[in-house]
């Protein structure tokens, strides 16, 4: 019988080789001898004489019969039998809704360029729409109770206000706040609540609100005056970091029972990701930067191109090893994205999907309409029923079977799946105008990605491996 | 494991199961094609908890250890008689080419052997 290596990925860390098994995202770390079996396995398929023969040089012939057969209990090696098939397997019914993002208001005073909510790739028409640009609190407190409802078991519910820029529906806000909180205690839940903002209407009451309720803050930034000052302009075009920086200041002065984070949208001329790390936390005082390349159709100015991918996964690779240092002392470094990626990595996600949003992550638009996500908040095309009538169940099964990953031919042979599973929905409507498109322009950024999230988690498993125990608690969704 | 450690929480979970895979079949993981040979095996998988034992009870199909000869070589520690195994194969097996016909071709071959702990070896060969 010849033996073949089955699907996986190896990579080393800390001197020593790993195994990363796809589907299952396990990982092992192995030694000379079976890392030596499955490169002769990956060169070819072999019976176990051969290789008895080929590595009795080096190793003693009953240490490698043992070998391969826990490779073959692991199913690492395995008969040279065609693919199996990936299991379609749905969510459960009913799945409960975990995290609510009310787009309060799809107005905003800045103009960035980029924003796929305005520019040129946006999807819902806000200016001339038949949306209001305003959620009105009836909407908001209709919004509260389907929240409530459609949470079903769970205890906690996350409630993340969201915009345009969020803050210029402040009242509504407020006052959805205080609603949330008592209507929670009358059915026995507890809610949670964040928002995103681009900082320039921090007034020092809001501040004092944002401190006393406790509601998580995400900053919407670009970094140093240079780059904040070219993309995140207002709408006379002037720029904004003057406006926001003390804002800023002031908020994480004050803020310190959740951590501040800032979310850096990445666009090509300023992809200088740890000068902008540098800027976030030393002259800011962030403690949690993530990093997200820009979400536009092929060929805008600010479009990431194929040069621009490799340049950015350089600079992430240098941060991700920076953050590792710190990981080993027990540190705290706040590079965010390499945290969420190791977390999945250490519970072994395998996911049939990229994200949460349709299954326990919903947006609601400021009339009330339930969507995908809070980026599709508005599009008919992508509505998933209204507050005021619930969760559509039919509308949101279809969506589910027809974007699950063994759906998606082309992910069926890549080692990064269990990991990206396709990718953003809004990437891939945005570049190729449907949902359900595997992200095919940044499979080998999110493969070099993965692969040094891999890294970095072989040698925390091997120099600090206390570190890791701290992903065995959940944090709740985050929203960008 | 010897050759491999397990690292993140669903390597664990991978071992785990493989151990449990371990238990009700000691060799290889079984594959599908050999899957429905289950004999003594003591509970299935446990993705088919309900794949029972089917327990041909002292027929040759299932090589139990002991059936010749016991771990000494000798006969005196034998797990089940092999008087018994003669007497199964007679009277409940589905293959009844182990013993002779006793309904047309030997009606008579039991016949010397009233007590078979006792009186087995004066069952005679049957030559078809």
């Amino acid at each position: 019988m010849l033996l073949t290596a089955q699907e996986h990925h190896r990579f080393k860390a800390a001197g020593r080789p790993f195994l990363y098994l796809v589907p299952s995202a396990a990982i092992f770390a192995l030694d000379d001898l079976a890392d030596a079996l499955l490169n002769a396995l990956v060169e070819r398929p072999r019976s176990r004489e051969e290789l008895t023969a080929k590595l009795s040089v080096v190793h003693d012939p009953d240490e490698i019969e043992e070998s391969i057969d826990e490779l073959i209990r692991l199913r690492a090696v395995g008969e040279s039998l065609p693919p199996r098939p990936m299991p379609k397997i749905l969510p459960m019914k009913e799945f409960p809704l975990t995290t609510m993002v009310l787009n309060v208001t799809n107005q905003c005073n800045l103009a960035c360029t980029y924003c796929y909510e305005y520019g040129e790739d946006k999807i819902v028409d806000t200016e001339n729409g038949k949306k209001p640009k305003f959620m009105t609190i009836e909407t908001a407190r209709q919004s509260v109770e389907f929240m409530l409802k459609e949470s079903g078991d769970n205890e906690v519910a996350h409630l993340t206000f969201f915009g345009g820029e969020t803050l210029m529906n402040f009242p509504v806000l407020k006052e959805t706040i205080a609603y949330a909180r008592r209507r929670a205690v009358e059915v026995g839940k507890e809610v949670d609540f964040s928002l995103t903002t681009n900082a320039t209407l921090l007034r020092p009451e809001i501040i004092e609100f944002l401190v006393e309720n406790d509601v998580g803050v995400t900053i919407s930034i670009y970094g140093p005056k240079d780059m904040q000052d070219k993309f995140r302009v207002f709408h006379n075009g002037a720029g904004s970091y003057d406006v926001v920086a003390p804002k800023i200041k002031s908020l994480l002065q004050q803020h310190r029972k959740k951590p501040v984070a800032a979310r850096v949208t990445l666009t090509s001329p300023t992809l200088d990701v740890r000068r902008i790390y540098r800027h976030l936390t030393e002259e800011f005082g962030f403690r949690e930067i993530g990093f997200a390349p820009v979400t536009t159709a092929p060929g805008r100015e600010y479009t990431i191109e194929e040069a621009g991918f490799d340049q950015m996964l350089a600079q992430f690779r240098d941060l991700a090893f920076e953050f590792l240092e710190s990981a080993v002392q027990n540190r705290h470094h706040g590079f965010s994205n390499v945290k969420e990626t190791l977390e999945e990595i250490h519970k072994g996600m395998s996911k049939a999907y990229p994200c949460g949003a349709g299954l326990g992550l919903m947006g609601v638009a400021t009339d009330g309409d339930v969507a995908l996500c809070h980026r599709f908040a508005g599009s008919d095309a992508h509505k998933f029923g209204t507050v005021a009538t619930g969760i559509d169940r039919a509308a949101q099964s279809a969506f589910l079977d027809r974007h699950h990953l063994a759906d998606k031919t082309d992910c069926s042979t890549c080692w990064a799946r269990p990991v990206c599973s396709g990718g953003c929905y809004h990437e891939a409507h945005t570049r190729y105008g449907d949902t359900a498109r595997p992200n095919l322009h940044y499979c080998e950024w999110i493969r070099g990605w993965t692969d040094i999230c891999l890294q970095i988690y072989g040698e925390l498993s091997e120099r600090n491996p206390a570190f890791l125990e701290r992903f065995d608690q959940e944090p709740p969704e985050r929203v960008a | 494991m010897r050759h491999l450690k397990a690292i993140n929480r669903k390597a664990a979970r991978v071992e785990e199961y493989v151990a449990q895979l371990g238990k009700a079949a000691p060799q290889d993981t079984p594959q599908p094609e050999s899957a429905d040979v289950v004999a003594l095996q003591r509970g299935g998988p446990p993705q088919q908890p309900d794949a029972g034992p089917h327990v041909p009870m002292g027929c040759s199909l299932v090589f139990s250890p002991g059936w010749e000869a016991d771990r000494t070589g000798g006969t005196a520690g034998l797990c089940q008689p092999v008087e018994r195994d003669l007497f199964d194969c007679h009277v409940g097996c589905y293959w009844p080419a182990q013993v002779p016909d006793q309904l047309n071709h030997a009606p008579d071959w039991t016949t010397k052997c009233a007590a078979a702990q006792k009186d087995w070896r004066k069952i005679d060969l049957v030559f078809p």
